[in-house]
């Protein structure tokens, strides 16, 4: 099993910004492999947490998802994050 | 003040500095153009096809460095732009597209002429916006010509339901101009860095591209060069950084540059890479693209640095910026003993360039008529061997008078380009090199130029072929030429006549130097036809896939 990577990127909220993200992993063949998204405050950004395999196309990906208009900023978790650990339950 | 989406629209633009559009209207952008109709102070260039459209804006913007704007209606009017906005992703060219869309209440209904503008232009615009309140609008497109022209420049899409812009809004002032932002501080630590190992070289090579161009930092290029007596390649966006008449200047590198350029590149122990992108077209075989090279990358795009080749230092920023920073840095050098090298592969392995003095030769064609237009000429291609042939030996000499297309290789767009240039500099010559495979893409805007007198010089070298695709098949595919030849002759004279303009056949006349300068000196829109042999290839040629060492045809038999 390869090791997993979260990146967390804080972004504006509206239609749309899901799609440029995945958008940008799946034309790369890059899967996806755990999502999360949560409003922030009002509702004015969001946070969307990624679970990625972390290959060596990860630093690429990072730069081009930073790139995003949309993207506020992006943080790397290489040792996991919690919001993945919860979620796990779910799909026990 | 009160007014409608659409006015608002209309006025931002015009308040942004924009005086021309292309565009055609239809019913989900109607009340755009009543808007355009009722303020006056914007021109609009009505194109037969949007992606014409597109390649006008492109050619405005190519030649002023400005965001230029086009419009769209809905469903095939939007879908119609995609590759002209594809094509100014692929060669950071800031433009921006606004279309129609049908009613908010209707999007996702399959509604007439729906199409998902936003979905479809996500991958190939730097951002899109679906417009879903005409209060947006005060924010949304000031914020399109901020991010059209910010850092490394590229294509805007802002999709406009009807109802948005019907919509009246009440508003107390007028929003901020949409400007580019700062560009990004340095770190000194990589000047200082990148300045050590160009001084410390034995064999430096500069390799410019498009990113020079769009940061206007020839003059900063040519003087690094010539201070540290650094010979230079170009890649086909880079053309016209520094004059082609320079000593330190080799040409453009890659899949048809000419053999002393990529052979100095064999041997070259430093590569600087200014505002380039390692196109595969440029480099051949990545892995063995200057093979005894240290590489020095520069780029105000970090997603760049290190996407096909490893720095062995990279410099993040605005290349004009990195340029002047670095220039101190620079020591003032000979390097005698590499450029005596240089020189002496040019001498070895020179340009060949068959029919260089028969002006009704494909490259005697594009060399008389740099002569005849001048150095302030702004120079367009279609995409094919005339496309090829012309970045090999046309004469530039300045920034922004060459317009192609680069990276997506859009057979179709020189001709409304070079309609585009002409509208941006009226009191320059524009002449457009194109093929018989690349004017029929984008034909019908030969109408346009007829419409509203827009005086471009279209050379048509024909082949009554797809040149470059024969030429491979020629090469590559044991010369079984299928679907490359066509059978029939269209008579291209017939056709400019039947659009309007003025025909010239260098073919079928009794001094063809003669017959050129008529047609380049007269007024108005001109297709000059020139037929050629489909069996005259483009040399060097480098095979797609294979190293820049191995390049094909072109020696020097003398």
């Amino acid at each position: 099993m390869c090791k997993q990577t979260v990146i967390e990127l804080s972004v504006n909220n509206h239609p749309g910004v899901m799609s440029h993200i995945c958008g940008l992993f799946a034309r790369r063949a890059y899967n996806v492999e755990g999502i999360a998204c949560m409003p922030v405050n009002g509702g004015q950004t969001s946070k969307i947490w990624l679970l990625v395999n972390a290959d060596d196309r990860l630093d690429q990906m990072i730069k081009q998802v930073d790139k995003l208009e949309d993207v506020l900023l992006v943080e790397r978790y290489d040792s996991g994050h919690p919001v993945f650990a919860k979620m796990a339950e779910f799909v026990q | 003040m009160k007014m409608s989406g659409a006015e608002i629209i209309i006025k931002l633009l015009e308040r942004q500095g924009v005086r021309t559009i292309a565009g055609i209207p239809g019913g989900a952008n109607l009340p755009l153009y009543d808007a355009m109709g009722k303020n006056g102070n914007i021109k609009h260039i009505l194109t037969r096809h949007e992606q014409g459209a597109g390649f006008i804006a492109q050619g405005m913007a190519r030649v002023t460095g400005k965001p230029a704007v086009f419009f769209a209606t809905s469903g095939p009017g939007a879908t119609n732009t995609l590759t002209a906005i594809a094509d100014a992703k692929l060669d950071s060219i800031p433009i921006i597209c606004i279309t129609g869309q049908v009613p908010l209440s209707m999007i996702g209904t399959d509604a007439f002429q729906e199409v998902d503008t936003y979905g479809l232009s996500v991958p190939i615009t730097k951002h899109n916006f679906l417009v879903r309140s005409a209060e947006d609008l005060l924010r949304i497109i000031p914020d399109a010509f901020r991010i059209a022209a910010s850092g490394r420049p590229g294509p805007v899409v802002i999709d406009v339901p009807k109802d948005v812009q019907m919509a009246e809004v009440e508003f107390d002032e007028w929003p901020e101009l949409g400007v580019p932002d700062a560009t990004p501080e340095l770190f000194h630590g990589e000047i200082e860095h990148a300045a050590a190992m160009i001084n410390r070289a034995k064999r430096p090579i500069l390799y410019l591209g498009g990113g020079v161009i769009l940061s206007d930092s020839s003059a900063e290029a040519l003087a690094m060069a010539e201070k540290g007596a650094i010979p230079s390649v170009l890649t086909l966006m880079g053309l016209g950084a520094i004059p082609s008449g320079h000593p330190l200047n080799l040409g453009m590198l890659g899949m048809h540059a000419a053999r002393y350029t990529n052979l100095a590149l064999e041997e070259c122990d430093l590569l600087i890479a200014v505002g380039v992108r390692f196109d595969d077209r440029a480099t051949g075989k990545v892995s063995e693209f200057c093979p005894k090279a240290k590489v020095i990358h520069m780029d105000i795009d970090p997603s760049e640095l290190d996407k096909i080749k490893t720095a062995h230092a990279s410099v993040r920023g605005d290349v004009a910026d990195v340029l002047k920073a670095l220039l101190p840095h620079i020591e003032q050098k000979n390097r005698a003993e590499w450029n005596g090298r240089i020189e002496s592969l040019r001498t070895a392995h020179p340009m060949i360039v068959p029919g260089a003095d028969d002006p009704t030769s494909p490259y005697g064609v594009i060399l008389k008529a740099a002569e005849l237009a001048g150095e302030e000429a702004i120079v367009c291609t279609d995409v094919g061997q005339h496309q090829m042939r012309t970045a090999q030996v046309y004469p530039f000499t300045r920034p922004h008078r060459w317009l192609t297309s680069g990276g997506l290789g859009t057979m179709g767009f020189g001709m409304p380009a070079a309609l585009g240039a002409a509208l941006a500099a009226p009191d320059k010559p524009v002449i457009c090199f194109s093929g018989d495979g690349s004017i029929m893409m984008n034909i019908q805007d030969l109408a346009t130029a007829m419409e509203y007198d827009i005086p471009i010089k279209i050379i048509l070298t024909n082949n009554n072929a797809l040149g470059l695709v024969r030429q491979q098949q020629d090469l590559f595919y044991g010369q079984r030429y299928v679907a490359s030849d066509y059978d029939k002759c269209v008579d291209f004279i017939k056709i400019a006549e039947g659009f309007g303009i003025k025909a010239y056949d260098l073919g079928n006349c009794d001094d063809p130097a003669v017959t050129l300068a008529e047609a380049i000196a007269a007024p108005g829109p001109a297709l000059i036809h020139v037929p050629v042999s489909p069996n005259e290839p483009v040399y060097p040629m480098v095979a797609p896939g294979a190293a820049n060492s191995q390049m094909i045809g072109g020696e020097n038999h003398v």
